[in-house]
Protein backbone atom coordinates (compact mmCIF):
# COMPACT_ATOMS: atom_id res chain seq x y z
CA UNK A 1 0.00 0.00 0.00
CA UNK A 2 1.37 3.36 -0.95
CA UNK A 3 -1.55 5.64 -0.19
CA UNK A 4 -3.98 5.95 2.66
CA UNK A 5 -7.38 4.37 2.79
CA UNK A 6 -10.20 6.83 3.57
CA UNK A 7 -13.02 5.26 5.52
CA UNK A 8 -16.58 6.26 4.66
CA UNK A 9 -19.03 7.12 7.42
CA UNK A 10 -22.78 6.49 7.19
CA UNK A 11 -23.17 10.25 6.96
CA UNK A 12 -21.11 10.20 3.71
CA UNK A 13 -23.52 7.63 2.28
CA UNK A 14 -26.54 9.67 3.33
CA UNK A 15 -24.99 12.63 1.55
CA UNK A 16 -24.59 10.58 -1.65
CA UNK A 17 -28.24 9.52 -1.41
CA UNK A 18 -29.15 13.15 -2.08
CA UNK A 19 -28.21 12.39 -5.70
CA UNK A 20 -30.76 9.60 -5.67
CA UNK A 21 -33.39 12.04 -4.42
CA UNK A 22 -32.42 14.29 -7.32
CA UNK A 23 -32.97 11.41 -9.77
CA UNK A 24 -36.33 10.66 -8.11
CA UNK A 25 -37.30 14.33 -8.33
CA UNK A 26 -36.45 14.38 -12.03
CA UNK A 27 -38.57 11.30 -12.55
CA UNK A 28 -41.55 12.93 -10.87
CA UNK A 29 -41.00 16.26 -12.63
CA UNK A 30 -40.70 14.70 -16.08
CA UNK A 31 -43.42 12.12 -15.35
CA UNK A 32 -41.08 9.22 -16.15
CA UNK A 33 -42.81 6.99 -13.60
CA UNK A 34 -39.46 5.60 -12.46
CA UNK A 35 -39.40 6.97 -8.88
CA UNK A 36 -40.89 3.86 -7.31
CA UNK A 37 -38.54 1.51 -9.18
CA UNK A 38 -35.58 3.73 -8.35
CA UNK A 39 -36.51 3.71 -4.68
CA UNK A 40 -36.97 -0.06 -4.49
CA UNK A 41 -33.71 -0.67 -6.38
CA UNK A 42 -31.82 1.67 -4.05
CA UNK A 43 -33.21 -0.03 -0.96
CA UNK A 44 -32.36 -3.45 -2.44
CA UNK A 45 -28.80 -2.29 -3.09
CA UNK A 46 -28.39 -1.18 0.53
CA UNK A 47 -29.91 -4.34 2.03
CA UNK A 48 -28.24 -6.84 -0.32
CA UNK A 49 -24.79 -5.29 -0.12
CA UNK A 50 -24.98 -4.90 3.68
CA UNK A 51 -25.91 -8.54 4.01
CA UNK A 52 -23.16 -9.72 1.68
CA UNK A 53 -20.74 -7.47 3.60
CA UNK A 54 -21.65 -9.26 6.81
CA UNK A 55 -21.44 -12.69 5.18
CA UNK A 56 -18.05 -11.93 3.67
CA UNK A 57 -16.78 -10.60 6.99
CA UNK A 58 -17.73 -13.84 8.72
CA UNK A 59 -16.36 -15.98 5.86
CA UNK A 60 -13.05 -14.10 5.87
CA UNK A 61 -12.67 -14.58 9.63
CA UNK A 62 -13.35 -18.30 9.46
CA UNK A 63 -11.01 -19.19 6.55
CA UNK A 64 -12.78 -22.56 6.43
CA UNK A 65 -12.39 -24.64 3.25
CA UNK A 66 -15.92 -26.01 3.67
CA UNK A 67 -17.68 -22.70 4.20
CA UNK A 68 -15.69 -21.17 1.35
CA UNK A 69 -16.66 -24.05 -0.93
CA UNK A 70 -20.29 -23.73 0.16
CA UNK A 71 -20.28 -20.02 -0.66
CA UNK A 72 -18.68 -20.75 -4.05
CA UNK A 73 -21.28 -23.40 -4.90
CA UNK A 74 -24.07 -21.06 -3.83
CA UNK A 75 -22.70 -18.28 -6.07
CA UNK A 76 -22.37 -20.64 -9.03
CA UNK A 77 -25.91 -21.95 -8.57
CA UNK A 78 -27.26 -18.38 -8.47
CA UNK A 79 -25.28 -17.51 -11.61
CA UNK A 80 -26.69 -20.59 -13.36
CA UNK A 81 -30.22 -19.56 -12.44
CA UNK A 82 -29.61 -16.06 -13.73
CA UNK A 83 -28.20 -17.36 -17.06
CA UNK A 84 -31.24 -19.62 -17.42
CA UNK A 85 -33.66 -16.81 -16.61
CA UNK A 86 -32.20 -14.76 -19.48
CA UNK A 87 -33.14 -17.44 -22.05
CA UNK A 88 -36.23 -16.67 -24.10
CA UNK A 89 -36.10 -20.21 -25.53
CA UNK A 90 -35.70 -22.72 -22.74
CA UNK A 91 -35.05 -26.43 -23.11
CA UNK A 92 -37.54 -28.87 -21.64
CA UNK A 93 -36.77 -30.89 -18.55
CA UNK A 94 -34.53 -28.33 -16.83
CA UNK A 95 -31.77 -28.69 -19.41
CA UNK A 96 -31.24 -24.93 -19.77
CA UNK A 97 -30.60 -24.56 -16.04
CA UNK A 98 -28.47 -27.71 -16.00
CA UNK A 99 -26.31 -26.65 -18.93
CA UNK A 100 -25.88 -23.05 -17.72
CA UNK A 101 -24.98 -24.10 -14.16
CA UNK A 102 -22.62 -26.87 -15.22
CA UNK A 103 -20.78 -24.63 -17.70
CA UNK A 104 -20.42 -21.87 -15.13
CA UNK A 105 -19.19 -24.30 -12.47
CA UNK A 106 -16.72 -25.87 -14.86
CA UNK A 107 -15.28 -22.59 -16.15
CA UNK A 108 -15.45 -20.73 -12.81
CA UNK A 109 -13.82 -23.53 -10.82
CA UNK A 110 -11.02 -24.24 -13.29
CA UNK A 111 -10.07 -20.61 -13.87
CA UNK A 112 -10.36 -19.44 -10.26
CA UNK A 113 -8.43 -22.43 -8.92
CA UNK A 114 -5.75 -21.92 -11.56
CA UNK A 115 -5.38 -18.23 -10.64
CA UNK A 116 -5.25 -18.98 -6.90
CA UNK A 117 -2.68 -21.75 -7.18
CA UNK A 118 -0.38 -20.24 -9.81
CA UNK A 119 -0.62 -16.44 -9.97
CA UNK A 120 -1.93 -15.07 -6.66
CA UNK A 121 -0.96 -17.92 -4.32
CA UNK A 122 -2.51 -16.81 -1.00
CA UNK A 123 -1.92 -18.91 2.11
CA UNK A 124 -4.01 -21.13 2.32
CA UNK A 125 -4.74 -21.18 -1.44
CA UNK A 126 -8.52 -21.09 -0.91
CA UNK A 127 -8.36 -18.07 1.45
CA UNK A 128 -11.88 -16.63 1.00
CA UNK A 129 -10.54 -13.04 1.02
CA UNK A 130 -9.01 -13.86 -2.39
CA UNK A 131 -11.06 -16.76 -3.72
CA UNK A 132 -14.56 -15.34 -3.21
CA UNK A 133 -14.08 -11.90 -4.84
CA UNK A 134 -12.09 -13.53 -7.64
CA UNK A 135 -14.81 -16.10 -8.29
CA UNK A 136 -17.41 -13.35 -8.16
CA UNK A 137 -15.72 -11.32 -10.87
CA UNK A 138 -15.06 -14.36 -13.03
CA UNK A 139 -18.63 -15.67 -12.64
CA UNK A 140 -20.30 -12.31 -13.27
CA UNK A 141 -18.61 -12.02 -16.65
CA UNK A 142 -18.77 -15.70 -17.62
CA UNK A 143 -22.48 -15.64 -16.88
CA UNK A 144 -22.86 -13.02 -19.56
CA UNK A 145 -20.97 -15.07 -22.16
CA UNK A 146 -22.83 -18.26 -21.29
CA UNK A 147 -26.27 -16.60 -21.37
CA UNK A 148 -25.64 -14.74 -24.63
CA UNK A 149 -24.07 -17.77 -26.33
CA UNK A 150 -26.92 -20.11 -25.38
CA UNK A 151 -29.58 -17.60 -26.34
CA UNK A 152 -27.97 -16.82 -29.69
CA UNK A 153 -27.58 -20.48 -30.66
CA UNK A 154 -31.16 -21.34 -29.71
CA UNK A 155 -32.59 -18.34 -31.54
CA UNK A 156 -30.56 -18.92 -34.72
CA UNK A 157 -31.28 -22.63 -34.89
CA UNK A 158 -34.97 -21.89 -34.53
CA UNK A 159 -34.85 -19.17 -37.18
CA UNK A 160 -32.65 -21.19 -39.57
CA UNK A 161 -34.53 -24.47 -39.09
CA UNK A 162 -35.22 -24.87 -42.82
CA UNK A 163 -31.59 -24.25 -43.74
CA UNK A 164 -30.28 -26.72 -41.17
CA UNK A 165 -32.81 -29.37 -42.15
CA UNK A 166 -32.09 -28.81 -45.85
CA UNK A 167 -28.49 -29.81 -45.14
CA UNK A 168 -29.49 -32.76 -42.98
CA UNK A 169 -31.91 -33.97 -45.67
CA UNK A 170 -29.06 -33.91 -48.19
CA UNK A 171 -27.07 -36.17 -45.89
CA UNK A 172 -24.77 -33.57 -44.34
CA UNK A 173 -23.58 -34.40 -40.85
CA UNK A 174 -25.03 -32.37 -38.00
CA UNK A 175 -21.60 -30.99 -37.11
CA UNK A 176 -21.36 -29.47 -40.61
CA UNK A 177 -24.95 -28.28 -40.57
CA UNK A 178 -24.74 -26.42 -37.24
CA UNK A 179 -21.11 -25.24 -37.36
CA UNK A 180 -21.86 -21.72 -38.71
CA UNK A 181 -24.44 -21.18 -35.97
CA UNK A 182 -22.07 -22.38 -33.24
CA UNK A 183 -19.46 -19.95 -34.54
CA UNK A 184 -21.98 -17.12 -34.53
CA UNK A 185 -23.11 -17.94 -30.97
CA UNK A 186 -19.51 -18.04 -29.75
CA UNK A 187 -18.74 -14.69 -31.37
CA UNK A 188 -21.77 -13.18 -29.65
CA UNK A 189 -20.80 -14.73 -26.31
CA UNK A 190 -17.23 -13.44 -26.43
CA UNK A 191 -17.99 -9.99 -27.80
CA UNK A 192 -18.52 -8.51 -24.33
CA UNK A 193 -15.10 -9.44 -22.97
CA UNK A 194 -13.36 -8.56 -26.26
CA UNK A 195 -14.94 -5.11 -26.10
CA UNK A 196 -14.06 -4.76 -22.43
CA UNK A 197 -10.41 -5.61 -23.11
CA UNK A 198 -10.28 -3.26 -26.11
CA UNK A 199 -11.80 -0.33 -24.22
CA UNK A 200 -9.91 -0.93 -20.96
CA UNK A 201 -7.89 2.08 -19.93
CA UNK A 202 -9.01 4.24 -22.84
CA UNK A 203 -12.76 4.55 -22.49
CA UNK A 204 -13.30 2.79 -19.19
CA UNK A 205 -11.31 2.35 -16.01
CA UNK A 206 -12.21 -1.15 -14.88
CA UNK A 207 -13.99 -1.31 -11.52
CA UNK A 208 -11.54 -3.51 -9.70
CA UNK A 209 -8.55 -1.39 -10.65
CA UNK A 210 -10.39 1.76 -9.63
CA UNK A 211 -11.26 0.11 -6.33
CA UNK A 212 -7.66 -0.82 -5.63
CA UNK A 213 -6.48 2.70 -6.47
CA UNK A 214 -9.10 4.18 -4.12
CA UNK A 215 -7.86 1.78 -1.45
CA UNK A 216 -4.41 3.29 -1.84
CA UNK A 217 -2.68 0.76 -4.10
CA UNK A 218 -0.02 2.03 -6.49
CA UNK A 219 -1.68 2.34 -9.93
CA UNK A 220 0.96 0.22 -11.70
CA UNK A 221 0.30 -2.58 -9.21
CA UNK A 222 -3.45 -2.17 -9.63
CA UNK A 223 -3.00 -2.40 -13.40
CA UNK A 224 -1.16 -5.72 -13.07
CA UNK A 225 -4.05 -7.13 -11.08
CA UNK A 226 -6.53 -5.81 -13.61
CA UNK A 227 -4.68 -7.42 -16.52
CA UNK A 228 -4.63 -10.72 -14.65
CA UNK A 229 -8.38 -10.46 -14.03
CA UNK A 230 -9.08 -9.59 -17.68
CA UNK A 231 -7.18 -12.68 -18.82
CA UNK A 232 -8.95 -14.85 -16.27
CA UNK A 233 -12.32 -13.52 -17.40
CA UNK A 234 -11.45 -14.04 -21.08
CA UNK A 235 -10.39 -17.62 -20.40
CA UNK A 236 -13.37 -18.40 -18.26
CA UNK A 237 -15.86 -16.78 -20.64
CA UNK A 238 -14.44 -18.75 -23.60
CA UNK A 239 -14.51 -22.01 -21.68
CA UNK A 240 -17.98 -21.44 -20.20
CA UNK A 241 -19.57 -20.18 -23.42
CA UNK A 242 -18.03 -22.97 -25.49
CA UNK A 243 -19.21 -25.74 -23.20
CA UNK A 244 -22.69 -24.21 -22.90
CA UNK A 245 -23.06 -23.65 -26.65
CA UNK A 246 -21.84 -27.15 -27.51
CA UNK A 247 -24.12 -28.68 -24.90
CA UNK A 248 -27.16 -26.80 -26.23
CA UNK A 249 -26.27 -27.82 -29.79
CA UNK A 250 -25.95 -31.42 -28.65
CA UNK A 251 -29.26 -31.29 -26.83
CA UNK A 252 -31.01 -29.85 -29.91
CA UNK A 253 -29.92 -32.88 -31.89
CA UNK A 254 -29.95 -36.63 -31.27
CA UNK A 255 -28.09 -39.82 -32.13
CA UNK A 256 -29.78 -39.95 -35.57
CA UNK A 257 -28.38 -36.46 -36.22
CA UNK A 258 -31.78 -34.80 -36.48
CA UNK A 259 -32.64 -31.25 -35.47
CA UNK A 260 -34.79 -31.55 -32.32
CA UNK A 261 -36.47 -28.18 -31.85
CA UNK A 262 -39.27 -30.10 -30.10
CA UNK A 263 -36.93 -30.09 -27.10
CA UNK A 264 -37.67 -26.41 -26.54
CA UNK A 265 -40.38 -25.60 -24.06
CA UNK A 266 -43.50 -24.51 -25.93
CA UNK B 1 -32.68 -37.79 -74.62
CA UNK B 2 -29.67 -40.14 -74.77
CA UNK B 3 -26.89 -37.65 -74.00
CA UNK B 4 -24.64 -40.34 -72.76
CA UNK B 5 -25.25 -44.01 -72.57
CA UNK B 6 -24.24 -45.95 -69.54
CA UNK B 7 -25.03 -49.56 -68.99
CA UNK B 8 -26.26 -49.99 -65.47
CA UNK B 9 -26.41 -53.45 -64.12
CA UNK B 10 -27.54 -54.86 -60.87
CA UNK B 11 -27.90 -58.62 -60.57
CA UNK B 12 -30.19 -59.58 -63.44
CA UNK B 13 -31.04 -56.22 -64.87
CA UNK B 14 -29.50 -54.15 -67.61
CA UNK B 15 -30.79 -50.83 -68.73
CA UNK B 16 -29.75 -47.78 -70.67
CA UNK B 17 -29.35 -44.79 -68.42
CA UNK B 18 -30.67 -41.60 -69.92
CA UNK B 19 -28.85 -39.38 -67.47
CA UNK B 20 -25.52 -41.10 -67.47
CA UNK B 21 -26.07 -42.10 -63.86
CA UNK B 22 -26.72 -45.42 -62.24
CA UNK B 23 -28.66 -45.69 -59.05
CA UNK B 24 -27.90 -49.27 -58.11
CA UNK B 25 -30.87 -50.50 -60.00
CA UNK B 26 -34.08 -51.59 -58.42
CA UNK B 27 -33.02 -51.02 -54.89
CA UNK B 28 -36.01 -51.54 -52.70
CA UNK B 29 -36.92 -49.25 -49.86
CA UNK B 30 -38.84 -51.34 -47.41
CA UNK B 31 -40.90 -49.70 -44.70
CA UNK B 32 -42.51 -51.93 -42.05
CA UNK B 33 -44.53 -50.85 -39.05
CA UNK B 34 -43.54 -47.20 -39.32
CA UNK B 35 -45.05 -45.27 -36.46
CA UNK B 36 -44.94 -41.62 -35.67
CA UNK B 37 -47.26 -39.41 -33.69
CA UNK B 38 -50.67 -39.71 -35.45
CA UNK B 39 -49.24 -41.90 -38.23
CA UNK B 40 -49.12 -45.58 -38.83
CA UNK B 41 -48.38 -48.36 -38.45
CA UNK B 42 -47.45 -48.02 -42.12
CA UNK B 43 -46.06 -50.65 -44.48
CA UNK B 44 -44.68 -49.57 -47.84
CA UNK B 45 -42.24 -50.73 -50.48
CA UNK B 46 -40.72 -48.45 -53.07
CA UNK B 47 -38.74 -50.27 -55.74
CA UNK B 48 -36.19 -48.50 -57.93
CA UNK B 49 -38.03 -47.43 -61.09
CA UNK B 50 -41.29 -46.88 -59.21
CA UNK B 51 -42.92 -43.48 -59.24
CA UNK B 52 -45.23 -43.62 -56.27
CA UNK B 53 -47.79 -40.82 -56.01
CA UNK B 54 -48.97 -40.01 -52.50
CA UNK B 55 -52.20 -38.08 -52.14
CA UNK B 56 -54.55 -37.38 -49.27
CA UNK B 57 -56.41 -34.60 -47.51
CA UNK B 58 -54.44 -31.60 -46.26
CA UNK B 59 -52.97 -31.96 -42.80
CA UNK B 60 -53.13 -35.72 -42.90
CA UNK B 61 -49.37 -36.08 -42.47
CA UNK B 62 -48.03 -36.76 -45.97
CA UNK B 63 -44.99 -34.58 -45.37
CA UNK B 64 -44.59 -36.07 -41.90
CA UNK B 65 -44.53 -39.53 -43.47
CA UNK B 66 -41.74 -38.52 -45.86
CA UNK B 67 -39.83 -36.87 -43.00
CA UNK B 68 -40.19 -40.00 -40.88
CA UNK B 69 -38.91 -42.20 -43.71
CA UNK B 70 -35.92 -39.84 -44.12
CA UNK B 71 -35.44 -40.11 -40.33
CA UNK B 72 -35.68 -36.35 -39.86
CA UNK B 73 -38.21 -36.73 -37.03
CA UNK B 74 -38.34 -39.29 -34.22
CA UNK B 75 -40.17 -42.41 -35.43
CA UNK B 76 -40.06 -46.12 -35.03
CA UNK B 77 -40.31 -49.01 -37.42
CA UNK B 78 -38.21 -51.40 -39.49
CA UNK B 79 -36.83 -49.61 -42.50
CA UNK B 80 -34.25 -50.95 -44.87
CA UNK B 81 -32.75 -50.22 -48.23
CA UNK B 82 -31.82 -53.28 -50.26
CA UNK B 83 -31.83 -55.42 -47.10
CA UNK B 84 -29.59 -53.01 -45.24
CA UNK B 85 -31.36 -51.89 -42.10
CA UNK B 86 -31.66 -48.21 -41.37
CA UNK B 87 -30.23 -48.52 -37.87
CA UNK B 88 -26.99 -50.00 -39.22
CA UNK B 89 -26.32 -46.67 -40.91
CA UNK B 90 -25.88 -43.22 -39.41
CA UNK B 91 -28.65 -40.68 -40.07
CA UNK B 92 -26.59 -38.87 -42.74
CA UNK B 93 -25.63 -42.15 -44.50
CA UNK B 94 -29.30 -43.11 -44.70
CA UNK B 95 -30.44 -39.67 -45.86
CA UNK B 96 -27.82 -39.58 -48.63
CA UNK B 97 -29.57 -42.61 -50.15
CA UNK B 98 -33.15 -41.96 -49.11
CA UNK B 99 -33.33 -38.27 -49.85
CA UNK B 100 -36.15 -35.89 -48.99
CA UNK B 101 -36.84 -32.65 -50.88
CA UNK B 102 -39.28 -30.53 -48.85
CA UNK B 103 -41.93 -28.32 -50.41
CA UNK B 104 -40.34 -25.21 -48.91
CA UNK B 105 -36.62 -25.26 -49.45
CA UNK B 106 -34.06 -23.98 -46.96
CA UNK B 107 -30.81 -22.30 -48.00
CA UNK B 108 -27.70 -21.98 -45.88
CA UNK B 109 -25.45 -19.75 -48.00
CA UNK B 110 -25.92 -16.41 -49.75
CA UNK B 111 -25.20 -17.69 -53.27
CA UNK B 112 -26.59 -20.73 -55.07
CA UNK B 113 -23.26 -22.43 -55.77
CA UNK B 114 -22.26 -23.54 -52.23
CA UNK B 115 -25.49 -25.55 -52.08
CA UNK B 116 -24.06 -27.85 -54.74
CA UNK B 117 -20.80 -28.47 -52.87
CA UNK B 118 -19.42 -31.94 -53.32
CA UNK B 119 -21.33 -32.64 -56.53
CA UNK B 120 -19.76 -33.25 -59.93
CA UNK B 121 -19.71 -29.87 -61.65
CA UNK B 122 -20.55 -31.02 -65.18
CA UNK B 123 -23.41 -33.07 -63.78
CA UNK B 124 -24.67 -29.99 -61.93
CA UNK B 125 -24.57 -27.84 -65.08
CA UNK B 126 -26.25 -30.59 -67.08
CA UNK B 127 -29.01 -30.92 -64.48
CA UNK B 128 -29.58 -27.17 -64.44
CA UNK B 129 -29.94 -27.16 -68.24
CA UNK B 130 -32.50 -29.95 -68.05
CA UNK B 131 -34.48 -27.76 -65.66
CA UNK B 132 -34.20 -24.84 -68.11
CA UNK B 133 -31.81 -22.97 -65.82
CA UNK B 134 -28.62 -21.40 -67.09
CA UNK B 135 -25.30 -22.39 -65.59
CA UNK B 136 -24.92 -18.77 -64.43
CA UNK B 137 -27.67 -19.62 -61.90
CA UNK B 138 -24.86 -20.92 -59.69
CA UNK B 139 -23.73 -17.35 -59.14
CA UNK B 140 -27.16 -15.99 -58.28
CA UNK B 141 -27.93 -14.72 -54.79
CA UNK B 142 -30.46 -16.99 -53.09
CA UNK B 143 -32.41 -13.95 -51.85
CA UNK B 144 -33.27 -13.04 -55.46
CA UNK B 145 -34.62 -16.46 -56.47
CA UNK B 146 -38.26 -16.77 -57.47
CA UNK B 147 -40.43 -19.52 -55.98
CA UNK B 148 -40.10 -21.58 -59.14
CA UNK B 149 -36.33 -21.15 -59.27
CA UNK B 150 -36.02 -22.20 -55.63
CA UNK B 151 -38.09 -25.27 -56.33
CA UNK B 152 -36.07 -26.32 -59.36
CA UNK B 153 -32.73 -25.60 -57.71
CA UNK B 154 -33.63 -27.50 -54.56
CA UNK B 155 -34.62 -30.46 -56.75
CA UNK B 156 -31.32 -30.15 -58.64
CA UNK B 157 -29.12 -29.98 -55.54
CA UNK B 158 -30.67 -33.28 -54.39
CA UNK B 159 -30.59 -35.33 -57.61
CA UNK B 160 -26.95 -34.47 -58.36
CA UNK B 161 -26.06 -36.68 -55.39
CA UNK B 162 -27.83 -39.61 -57.07
CA UNK B 163 -29.92 -40.89 -54.18
CA UNK B 164 -31.39 -44.38 -54.51
CA UNK B 165 -34.79 -43.20 -53.35
CA UNK B 166 -35.97 -39.63 -53.89
CA UNK B 167 -38.90 -38.27 -51.90
CA UNK B 168 -40.42 -35.12 -53.35
CA UNK B 169 -42.91 -32.96 -51.48
CA UNK B 170 -45.13 -31.25 -54.08
CA UNK B 171 -42.34 -30.98 -56.66
CA UNK B 172 -44.30 -28.87 -59.14
CA UNK B 173 -46.43 -26.71 -56.83
CA UNK B 174 -44.53 -23.50 -57.55
CA UNK B 175 -43.91 -24.11 -61.25
CA UNK B 176 -45.67 -22.82 -64.35
CA UNK B 177 -47.10 -25.29 -66.90
CA UNK B 178 -43.92 -25.54 -69.01
CA UNK B 179 -41.59 -26.00 -66.10
CA UNK B 180 -44.04 -28.38 -64.45
CA UNK B 181 -44.09 -30.56 -67.56
CA UNK B 182 -40.30 -30.40 -67.77
CA UNK B 183 -40.00 -31.45 -64.13
CA UNK B 184 -42.38 -34.39 -64.65
CA UNK B 185 -40.41 -35.57 -67.67
CA UNK B 186 -37.21 -35.33 -65.66
CA UNK B 187 -38.69 -37.29 -62.76
CA UNK B 188 -39.77 -40.05 -65.18
CA UNK B 189 -36.26 -40.10 -66.62
CA UNK B 190 -34.65 -40.60 -63.22
CA UNK B 191 -37.09 -43.40 -62.48
CA UNK B 192 -36.19 -45.09 -65.78
CA UNK B 193 -32.57 -44.94 -64.69
CA UNK B 194 -33.52 -46.90 -61.59
CA UNK B 195 -34.19 -44.25 -58.97
CA UNK B 196 -37.21 -44.93 -56.78
CA UNK B 197 -39.50 -41.91 -56.52
CA UNK B 198 -42.09 -41.17 -53.85
CA UNK B 199 -43.87 -37.88 -54.35
CA UNK B 200 -46.63 -35.95 -52.64
CA UNK B 201 -49.18 -34.17 -54.80
CA UNK B 202 -52.55 -32.48 -54.36
CA UNK B 203 -53.30 -32.87 -58.05
CA UNK B 204 -55.16 -36.12 -58.77
CA UNK B 205 -54.52 -35.88 -62.49
CA UNK B 206 -50.79 -35.43 -61.89
CA UNK B 207 -50.84 -38.47 -59.61
CA UNK B 208 -52.36 -40.52 -62.46
CA UNK B 209 -50.21 -38.99 -65.19
CA UNK B 210 -46.84 -39.22 -63.47
CA UNK B 211 -47.29 -42.01 -60.93
CA UNK B 212 -46.79 -45.66 -61.73
CA UNK B 213 -48.45 -46.42 -58.40
CA UNK B 214 -50.93 -44.41 -56.36
CA UNK B 215 -51.30 -44.29 -52.63
CA UNK B 216 -53.64 -42.34 -50.40
CA UNK B 217 -52.88 -41.39 -46.83
CA UNK B 218 -55.95 -40.97 -44.67
CA UNK B 219 -56.35 -41.15 -40.90
CA UNK B 220 -52.73 -42.20 -40.60
CA UNK B 221 -53.19 -45.21 -42.90
CA UNK B 222 -52.00 -45.87 -46.45
CA UNK B 223 -54.18 -47.44 -49.10
CA UNK B 224 -52.97 -48.38 -52.57
CA UNK B 225 -55.19 -47.94 -55.60
CA UNK B 226 -54.88 -50.49 -58.36
CA UNK B 227 -53.84 -48.80 -61.63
Amino acid sequence: MTGTYIQLSYFDLALASVLLLLAGGLSIGLKLGLEKMLGIAAIRTVIQLSLIGLVLKILFQMVSPWWTAAAAVFMMALAGREAMARQTLKLRGGWSLGIATTSLMLAGTIVTTLALTTAIRPEPWYDPRFSIPLLGMVLGNTLNGVAVGMERLSATLKREKDAVEARLALGHERSTAVRPYIQEAMRAGLMHIINAMSAAGLISLPGMMTGQILAGVNPTEAVKYQILIMFLIAGSTSLGALSAVLAVSHRLSDNRERLRLDRFKP
Amino acid sequence: MFDSITICSDHHTTLHATHGQCYGLFMTLSVRNLKRLSLGPIDLDVVGGDIVALTGPSGTGKSLLLRAIADLDPNEGDLSLKDQKRETMTGPQWRKQVMYVPAHSGWWADLVEPHFEGANRSLVIDTLHRLDLESTALGWPVANLSTGERQRLSFARAVVHSPKILMLDEPTSGLDTDNGARMEKLISGYAQDGMGILFVTHDATQAKRLGTRQLTLKDGQLTEHPQ
